[in-house]
């Protein structure tokens, strides 16, 4: 019996890393299921972008108090691993703050950065609790909010509060149960931020403590395994280990450049009476553009799976701001949840399975993609580098090559340029005209 | 004809006398059709033929880029567009192109490259940059924007798409007038409302548009003239002003224009 914590502990660690395995390798699988796209060149600039825009928040200080609360949880939620790994020891060997006395006197010291930090991580999580859904800040509301995206957010936040919670009174009883000496509970020296909270347990027994400590010492692992299986469900809260490869994996070339579609290419030559490149054969056309999530390529859907749902992106979009119904966030989401939607049909009912409905159409309406300007707000906005406009360009292909559905002014557009050259129906001999103009 | 006409070379006319321009100044079609655009491409000759720069244009060879068919999802027709337009400029073996649009500067700069079609692209905001720069176009303190305020209108295609914000900005400083930023500016910038293809359709259902929108923060900085640097920015801001009835205070002008009104052109 003296080892049942330790075997309990196991068991869960064991559990939950399994659990947590099967969900990486489920959204590995699903993010696959994408076209291939290049983007393995040039490590060294993917390095930088990786480093600047996930790992220093580069994009996220365009909006300064939102950026250094969510600094906080971050920088949090890194260091208090370490804290993380010593409770995992401890929990496997069944020893007490084994950190201690291989960090000596600077234990207090670690020990106070993980106070102040889960001190900042709570009051930050409430204020973003406040802004939500006191303030409600315009951002985190619209059709796509409702629902789930909303409970989700309200979850991650309260869960991290309640772990930092935790953390803190664990501290707490620990640091009064050092005072007295007690039996397990080495004295490693004043903590100082729980310090201040000690006058509210003081009045406590031992038994008492002891019983807050460990129920603070479990409730906290239990917690963070938890929300670590969380995290892989269907949780926006994904954004924080996906952002880092979804940097890397970056477009780099200029934003305006629209992605080429090498199996037109071959058509427009022959057509054309000019020489094909020998090496173009390869590209046998499927489907032009995107009906459904596996039409586009792996890299879109890697960022559907970073989005969290922060709303800066549809915050900038001009049609959404004038009241069209296009948000880029939708899009993201949507592609994400049928994403989903066809990563459990595959599960369910074999890889081959047609359940008769796609991301265009279903999820996503023509009404949608039809209002973007590709002004590329929305992509400068995104603080993980997110690219709406790649899905929208896609599906507007689907739309126009494949079902020849375009709205009635694209399509006078469209054949004044076959046939007279420029989108507008002049004459190609009064190109020169202007020169008139010069001399008046 | 008399001497003070502007002689507008075309390649085809260069080449007939085995001559070959440093630059190729690509009109666009809003630049070569429309009305209010075909001062722009009047006023950027003006400039080149005072400053002397060897340059021409395709004239009737010219076609339009493909870059509206492209963003509205129809690549067969920009490709057929694009490499048509790639084998007429390289037969003519061209190396540096300059434009007033920046939607042909965006996708010839970085859309043709793929297709086959390497040259030096510049937008004219770059080009006139480059003249000031180099001491071709000159301060000389007075004229009729000194002390007005201007305002600059982001085109996205200069700025998020190419991350030019400044090239446009250093032109009008020329002018020593008071520049002032719109609430969005820069990378913040807010879209007219004509690209991707909207220029050639209605907007979607919404309670505004976006031109409005725009126009309406630009009237809110006071400025008396608004700068462009894109045809389809001039036309949704002209529009926008109209329809603020503000066309008799306010002037839409791109800045090759504020550039040939300094100079007297």
């Amino acid at each position: 019996m003296e080892f049942l914590p330790q075997v309990i502990f196991l068991l869960l660690l064991s559990a939950s890393g399994f659990f947590i395995t099967k969900s990486i390798l489920r959204i590995r699988r699903n993010i696959l299921l994408g076209r291939d796209i290049n983007r393995y060149d040039r490590p060294g600039e993917r390095l930088k972008m990786m480093t600047l825009v996930a790992l220093g928040q580069k994009k996220m200080f365009k909006r300064p108090l939102p950026a250094i609360l969510h600094l906080f949880v971050y920088v949090g939620f890194i260091i208090i691993n370490i804290e993380v790994l010593e409770i995992i020891i401890d929990g496997l060997f069944g020893t007490h703050r084994i950190f201690a006395p291989v960090f000596k006197g600077l234990y207090p010291s670690l020990i106070n950065i993980f106070e102040f930090l889960a001190i900042s991580v709570l009051v930050s999580c409430a204020i973003f609790l406040v802004r939500r859904n006191i303030i409600k800040v315009k951002r985190f509301d619209g059709e796509e909010m409702k629902r789930w995206p909303k409970l989700d957010a309200n979850i991650i936040l309260s869960i991290e509060i309640f772990l930092m919670i935790c953390f803190l009174s664990m501290n707490t009883s620990d640091g009064i149960l050092q005072t007295r000496g007690s039996e397990h509970y080495i004295a490693t020296g004043d903590f100082f931020f729980t310090g201040f909270l000690k006058p509210l347990f003081n009045g406590l027994d031992n038994s008492e403590l002891i019983f807050i400590e460990r129920f603070g010492w479990w409730a906290h692992i239990i917690g963070i395994l938890a929300f670590a299986m969380y995290v892989f469900t269907d949780s926006k809260h994904l954004h924080i280990f996906i952002a880092f490869p979804n940097t890397y994996f970056s477009k780099l070339d200029p934003a305006g450049r629209l992605s080429n579609m090498p199996e037109v290419t071959k058509e427009v030559k022959l057509m054309l009476n000019l020489p094909v490149d020998a090496g173009n054969d390869n590209a046998a056309p499927g489907r032009f553009g995107a009906k459904d999530v596996q039409d586009l390529t792996w890299k879109n859907l890697m960022e559907a799976y970073s989005c969290t749902e922060c709303g800066r992106c549809t915050s900038q979009c001009p049609a959404n701001l004038t009241g069209k119904k296009l948000s880029p966030r939708k899009i993201m989401m949507d592609t994400r949840d049928r994403l989903e939607e066809v990563g459990r049909n595959i599960e369910e009912k074999g890889k081959d399975h047609q359940d008769g409905k796609s991301l265009l159409g279903d999820y996503i309406t023509v009404e949608e993609i039809m209002a973007c300007t590709t002004c590329n707000a929305c992509v400068e906005a995104c603080p993980v580098n997110i690219d709406p406009v790649s899905i929208i360009l896609q599906l507007r292909r689907f739309k126009i090559m494949e079902e020849s559905q375009a709205p009635a002014s694209w399509n006078g557009m469209f054949s004044n340029i076959e046939n007279n050259f420029a989108p507008w129906k002049f004459s190609p001999s009064d190109r020169l005209n202007w020169v008139q103009k010069l001399n008046q | 004809m008399s001497e003070n006409m502007i002689n507008v070379p075309t390649m085809a006319d260069l080449a007939a006398k085995g001559l070959t321009p440093e630059i190729l100044f690509w009109v666009g079609c809003a630049g070569s059709f429309d009305e209010r655009a075909k001062s722009i491409t009047a006023a950027f000759v003006k400039i080149l033929n005072k400053l002397s720069v060897n340059f021409a244009v395709l004239g009737t060879e010219e076609s339009c880029t493909g870059e509206p068919a492209k963003r509205a999802g129809n690549e067969f027709l920009f490709q057929v567009q694009a490499v048509s337009n790639i084998e007429v400029m390289n037969a003519y073996g061209i190396k540096k192109i300059v434009t007033a649009c920046p939607h042909c500067f965006n996708t010839i700069k970085n859309e043709y490259p793929e297709l086959g079609g390497n040259y030096e692209v510049l937008h004219h905001s770059e080009f006139l940059q480059q003249l000031i720069n180099e001491g071709k176009i000159k301060l000389q303190g007075g004229g009729e924007f000194k002390g007005k305020k201007i305002t600059y209108h982001d085109s996205c295609y200069l700025g998020r798409s190419n991350n030019i914000y400044e090239a446009p900005r250093k032109v009008l400083e020329i002018l020593d007038a008071e520049l002032v930023e719109m609430k969005r500016s820069r990378t913040k910038g807010l879209c007219c409302g004509a690209g991707g293809a909207q220029m050639f359709k209605e907007p979607e259902p919404g309670f505004k548009d976006i031109n409005i929108e725009r126009t309406e923060e630009a009237i809110e900085t006071g400025a008396k003239v608004i700068a462009a640097a894109c045809p389809f920015c001039m036309t949704m801001l002209s529009d926008g002003v109209k329809n603020k009835e503000k066309e008799s205070d306010i002037k839409v002008y791109d800045i090759a224009e504020l550039i040939a009104k300094y100079e007297g052109l």
